[in-house]
């Protein structure tokens, strides 16, 4: 238990630090970056919490994808630092009183009072034979089937409509679209044979 | 000899397993590059290098060792820090991805129930190495590789997955040799032919997801000079440059796990059971990976590059919807117990 503990406390001082990085970084980019990182000891936390699966899918999921996608349109962003942190001290009493209000409601559901080891005693340790992608695979489509699928569509229901946002065109811009361009064949779609008979009788080679 | 192996304490047993890997990793990763200026050299009707050492066999030292000795610029108005650790962030999941990895039966140094998803998650980590490069450099050319790697490793990795999906629900197993021991049989139990349009697309993206011709307009050299790399110099490029042959080899040798039946023999176990090189083994592996890292070079001498907005077209109009297609068809077998792949 001592090494577990050892890493535990690792890894949580790296999602704290990197989580305050994340919000005093001036720079988006660093920003994005530092949350890449609180993530990453997330992910290494819940694996000491013997949850494999959710600590490899949320490094694939948010670190592999979502992060990538993050980083992908903030590098594209001209922020100017100056004018955004110009109101810092003007709106910083009604930051403070809405962090304090947050605060003191997460505390009230998920203090120790409600979530203490005397509610919530640490789990025996199963052993290494127990297949967590396994389990989570036959609960999530057995006994809660409906609302997983019901996510699903909702999911889809928000691809939908995104794409649906980009389908607009213009219809003087010269748009190209690469499956009819590589759908092209030599003939007849680019070039015609003409026969045609010759005009000059060929020299014959001696 | 075992009992002294016993004796040593578990953190070094692993580090001395770490350093077996890792070691015949980067001296496969020098040989690679000069097995690909030698067959590209040959197929182009050249010699390649053939001056540093016998027939140029020197020749991956003397290239390493100038890169040591060469100067590391750093561009005037760079970020120093992520500049300087970009390349080790992408060489970090290369390397990192062949704790799962199983040589041969039972000889793994993690043996992971979520083999297969921690791999799918490490390779995703590469492509930052590509970003940050790209920004920190502060060029346009390399933030405009940069732009290009990401899109196209986003959606390729996609295509990849859904082709892991293919593999996990044939095996129904996420942990590696459990995919191999799931092939067992001869070659045609083997993945690769329930699976060809995943197999195909597998490799496919592969080839896309390391960046390499002939999907490599990140680097574009004939439209934005080397792309992400374009500010880079030294032991920086050559960690770049490590980066991309290790993943090479990473996705050649999980394409003959997963597909081609690992270090399976290909013929029935009842005719090589105990016949020696015949029978199932390591050698089996390394002959598969090769062809495979053989391929990488092959396409490259073969294709010209691909134009930006086609390489998108292919991966998300034509492999996704493939791989979306063959999973049903693989699940409709798996279920109907469809022989001889599905029958025990």
């Amino acid at each position: 238990m001592g090494f577990e503990k050892f890493l535990f406390y690792c890894f949580a001082a790296i999602t704290v630090a990197a989580a305050v990085m994340v919000i005093t970084r001036r720079n988006p980019v660093h920003a994005v970056l530092w949350m890449v990182v609180a993530f990453v000891s997330s992910a290494a936390l819940w694996l000491l919490l013997e949850a494999e699966f959710l600590g490899i899918v949320l490094v694939l999921v948010y670190v592999g994808a979502v992060m990538v996608l993050f980083l992908f349109v903030v590098m594209m962003l001209d922020i100017d630092i100056a004018t955004l942190r110009a109101g810092f001290i003007k709106y910083l009493p009604v930051g403070a009183l809405v962090a304090t209000v947050m605060l003191v409601e997460i505390v009230l559901i998920v203090g120790p009072g409600n979530f203490g080891l005397d509610a919530f005693p640490a789990p025996p340790a199963a052993g290494v034979e127990v297949n967590n992608t396994h389990d989570l695979g036959m609960m999530l489509y057995t006994v809660y089937v409906y609302p997983f699928e019901l996510a699903a569509v909702i999911l889809l229901v928000a691809i939908v409509a995104a794409i649906r946002l980009t389908l607009r065109h213009r219809i003087d811009t010269k748009f190209i679209d690469p499956a009819r361009q590589v759908a092209v064949r030599k003939g007849p779609d680019r070039i015609r044979i003409v026969k045609m008979p010759a005009v000059v009788e060929a020299e014959t080679q001696e | 000899m075992i009992e002294l192996w016993n004796m040593l304490p578990l953190v070094i047993q692993i580090l001395l397993k770490i350093i077996a890997i890792v070691l015949p990793l980067l001296g496969l990763v020098a040989y690679y590059t000069l097995a690909e200026r030698k067959v590209i050299g040959y197929m182009q009707v050249r010699i390649g290098p053939n001056r540093v050492g016998w027939r140029g066999s020197l020749q991956p030292i003397a290239d390493a060792v100038k890169l040591m000795m060469k100067e590391i610029v750093l561009p005037a108005k760079a970020d120093k820090t992520l500049f300087l650790i970009a390349p080790l962030i992408s060489l970090t999941p290369a390397l990192a991805a062949w704790a799962v990895f199983p040589f041969d039966a039972g000889l793994v140094l993690a043996d992971i129930h979520a083999g297969l998803l921690y791999i799918l998650a490490l390779t995703s980590l590469g492509v930052y190495g590509i970003i940050i490069a790209g920004w920190a450099s502060n060029s346009k050319y390399a933030l405009l590789g940069a732009m290009r790697s990401a899109a196209q490793i986003v959606a390729y990795e996609i295509a990849m997955g859904f082709a892991l999906v293919g593999v996990l629900v044939a095996a129904g197993s996420l942990n590696l040799g459990e995919i191999v021991a799931a092939q067992s049989g001869n070659v045609f139990t083997w993945f690769w032919l329930p699976l060809l349009p995943l197999f195909g697309v597998y490799v496919i993206s592969g080839v896309a997801e390391t960046n390499r011709a002939p999907f490599d307009v990140a680097e574009g050299e004939s439209e934005i000079v080397a792309g992400f790399h374009v500010e880079y110099s030294g032991m920086a490029f050559a960690v770049f440059f490590l980066a991309e042959y290790a993943n090479m080899i990473l996705i050649s040798a999980l394409t003959a796990i997963l597909f081609m039946g690992g270090w399976l023999s290909p013929l029935p176990q009842a005719w090589v059971s105990g016949v020696f090189l015949l029978d199932d083994g390591f050698h089996w592996l390394l002959l598969k990976t090769f062809f495979f890292m053989f391929l990488f070079l092959w396409l490259r001498a073969t294709f010209p590059r691909y134009r930006y907005d086609q390489i998108m077209r292919l991966g998300w109009k034509v492999f996704i919807p493939i791989t979306i297609v063959w999973i049903l068809v693989v699940a409709v077998g798996v279920v109907a117990k469809m022989p001889p792949w599905w029958s025990a």
